[in-house]
């Protein structure tokens, strides 16, 4: 939408973003201020997010501790090994799905677009009993395996490749290119930004995972920053600046990540198809 | 997962998919010369797909009519007494209201607050990724950081919810522990973390729409008001269709932030179904009644993705 000429929408509407936006970041901005004051100061009363001297007491006191490095360490592994599997298998899946021939494609495209509804939740109490009889429960298998069945992005990317020329594909295979080549050679350089897309998704995805996760590890080193922060939440007390600080530290990894690649994440809602509705 | 959340952050499908092509060509054709018929590249998906899902789907299924327990060795087919007990315990019905009013007062600011940012941010005001930014900013943010920062805002002594109340002369609210207002306090919080994807989505939606319409009806004389209301909103339909029904689907799903700031509480008033089926599971050790807990929710759900569609489509 254009504001057109008029000066008073361009102000309306210049006026309601500016108070939007103060009322969405307001709540950063009290943790973070709230993160570089002592505990004393910060349980002074007043409306001024700053009510002292500004200190980092509340991050050496966290760092110091190590868990919180501990989960973020963990919390790469996981993420970064479920992206990785992910994106392997759903788009060789996708291509084979999308150009394969073999008996039984239609039904069992059908059956994995159907798994699309299953919520993840429901499959809580089974997977756990599952991972019981694996003997899985805390090991980083048993936080990772689970999350790797994506149907949705097999669904997004074999949309993608359909969608692409065939005539490249096919002139490589003329000149007795085997299909494992064709696809690396061919499928996967057109298909970049999708394959990026479909990674970011599954990224902050798992990054944020909370249930599953929180379920199936009980061993302290071996939880992700969600879970971790969960268990110490109640013991951080009224220690507000430290609970602040620990927020911060592990929030810090996505905003930093979204800063890099801004422009390619809101291309992604657009291009996984979400966008052009 | 999440409502919400972007745990799951499941992307779906927007339109239906594209046309197939047209020719129905493959590896068939050369499979005399001993080509892949592609099986191959889906097997390692399938098998994954098999033993993390088909299975636990099943497994679930089979569990829900037994009285498998965490605490029990042996485990005995029941029949249909868990299901019978789900309908008759008030807990199921109690955290199942609780899911639906949740899902009511989240959806509704959540598509219009949504649309509202991205209309603005496309307006053509200078600074567009930084608004940008700080909408979608929080929806980056795990739970557990999320609800520790509005738990300090919601602390009722020193958090800033209540000394504002307070410098504006008002009293002191039970932001998370009074009991007609902590569903209220939750749904805040879930708007204010999650919006910023569907803000993302109106935003693309937006950005797509073709501006000769907007031109058109400009030179005709149409104001800033009549242009939004009567070329740009009806463009903007089937996206609204879209993020309302995800939006419901991952309001009824919601638990991760619910069970860390309240624990279902005060007094079971904020507690949804999904912590139910995780307190009956996890807590009681009762799996096989927890698992026909979570497939009378799936039917719900699935019930609920019927009647949208239907809905929409009549619409249409």
């Amino acid at each position: 939408m254009l504001l057109g000429p008029g000066r008073l929408p361009r102000v309306l509407a210049g006026t309601a973003l500016v108070v939007l936006t103060a009322v969405w970041l307001l709540p950063l901005v009290w943790a973070v201020a709230t993160s570089l004051q002592s505990e004393q100061d910060v349980s002074k009363p007043g409306l001024s997010p700053l009510k002292g001297a500004l200190t980092l007491e509340s991050y050496r006191q966290i760092l110091e501790r190590g868990n919180v490095l501990t989960w973020a360490f963990n919390s790469f592994l996981v993420a970064g090994l479920v992206t990785l599997i992910t994106v392997v298998v759903s788009t060789l899946a996708a291509y084979g799905f999308a150009r394969g021939t073999f008996r039984g494609r239609r039904v069992l495209l059908a059956v994995t677009v159907a798994a699309i509804m299953v919520p993840p939740q429901l499959l809580v109490v089974p997977l756990f009993e599952q991972m019981l009889l694996f003997n899985l429960v805390d090991t980083y298998a048993a936080v990772i395996l689970p999350q790797v069945v994506a149907p949705m992005m097999v669904f997004i990317l074999k949309r993608f490749f359909e969608g692409l020329p065939k005539d490249l594909e096919d002139a490589a295979r003329i000149d007795g290119a085997s299909e494992g080549r064709v696809f690396l050679s061919i499928v996967l350089p057109l298909s970049r930004p999708i394959v990026a897309a479909v990674s970011i998704f599954v990224f902050i995805g798992a990054w944020n995972n909370f249930m599953w996760p929180f379920i199936v590890t009980n061993d302290p080193g071996l939880m992700t920053l969600p879970v971790g922060l969960a268990t110490v939440k109640d013991s951080f007390g009224i220690l507000y600046a430290q609970s602040m600080a620990s927020a911060l530290l592990a929030s810090l990894p996505l905003i930093v990540m979204f800063l890099l690649f801004q422009r390619r994440i809101i291309k992604s809602v657009a291009t996984t198809g979400l966008g052009g509705t | 997962m999440t409502t919400t959340a972007p745990s799951g952050t499941a992307v779906p499908p927007g339109a239906p998919p594209s046309a197939p092509p047209a020719r129905r060509f493959s590896f068939r054709e050369k499979n005399a010369a001993g080509r892949s018929d592609g099986l191959i590249f889906v097997l390692p998906f399938l098998l994954l797909f098999a033993v993390f899902l088909v299975w636990p789907v099943a497994h679930g299924v089979w569990m829900s009519f037994t009285d498998s327990s965490l605490a029990l060795r042996d485990t005995a087919f029941v029949g249909f007494a868990n299901y019978a007990e789900a309908f008759g315990d008030p807990d199921v019905w109690s955290s199942l209201g609780n899911t639906l009013v949740f899902t009511l007062i989240s959806c509704v600011p959540l598509v219009l607050v949504a649309l509202a940012m991205a209309l603005l941010v496309h307006s053509g005001l200078a600074g567009q990724w930084a608004w940008r930014l700080a909408f979608f900013a929080p929806y980056l943010l795990p739970v557990t950081v999320v609800t520790l920062i509005w738990t300090w805002l919601y602390q009722p002594d020193i958090g800033f919810g209540n000394q504002l109340l307070g410098a504006l002369g008002m009293e002191p609210v039970g932001w998370l522990s009074d009991e007609s207002v902590a569903m209220w306090s939750i749904a805040a919080l879930t708007v204010w973390w999650t919006v910023g994807f569907n803000f993302l989505l109106y935003l693309a939606a937006l950005q797509a729409l073709p501006e000769t319409l907007d031109e058109a009806a400009a030179l005709d004389g149409a104001g800033a008001w009549r242009r939004l209301w009567s070329v740009t909103l009806p463009q903007l339909r089937r996206t609204t269709v879209l993020v309302a029904m995800l939006q419901v689907l991952a309001s009824l799903k919601v638990f991760d932030q619910i069970y860390i700031l309240t624990k279902g509480g005060p007094n079971g008033t904020t507690r949804p179904i999904l912590e139910y089926v995780y307190d009956v599971g996890f807590t009681g050790y009762r799996l096989g009644y927890a698992s026909a807990i979570s497939y009378i929710f799936f039917a719900l759900v699935i019930v609920v993705s019927v009647a949208q569609l239907r809905f929409f489509r009549q619409e249409d």
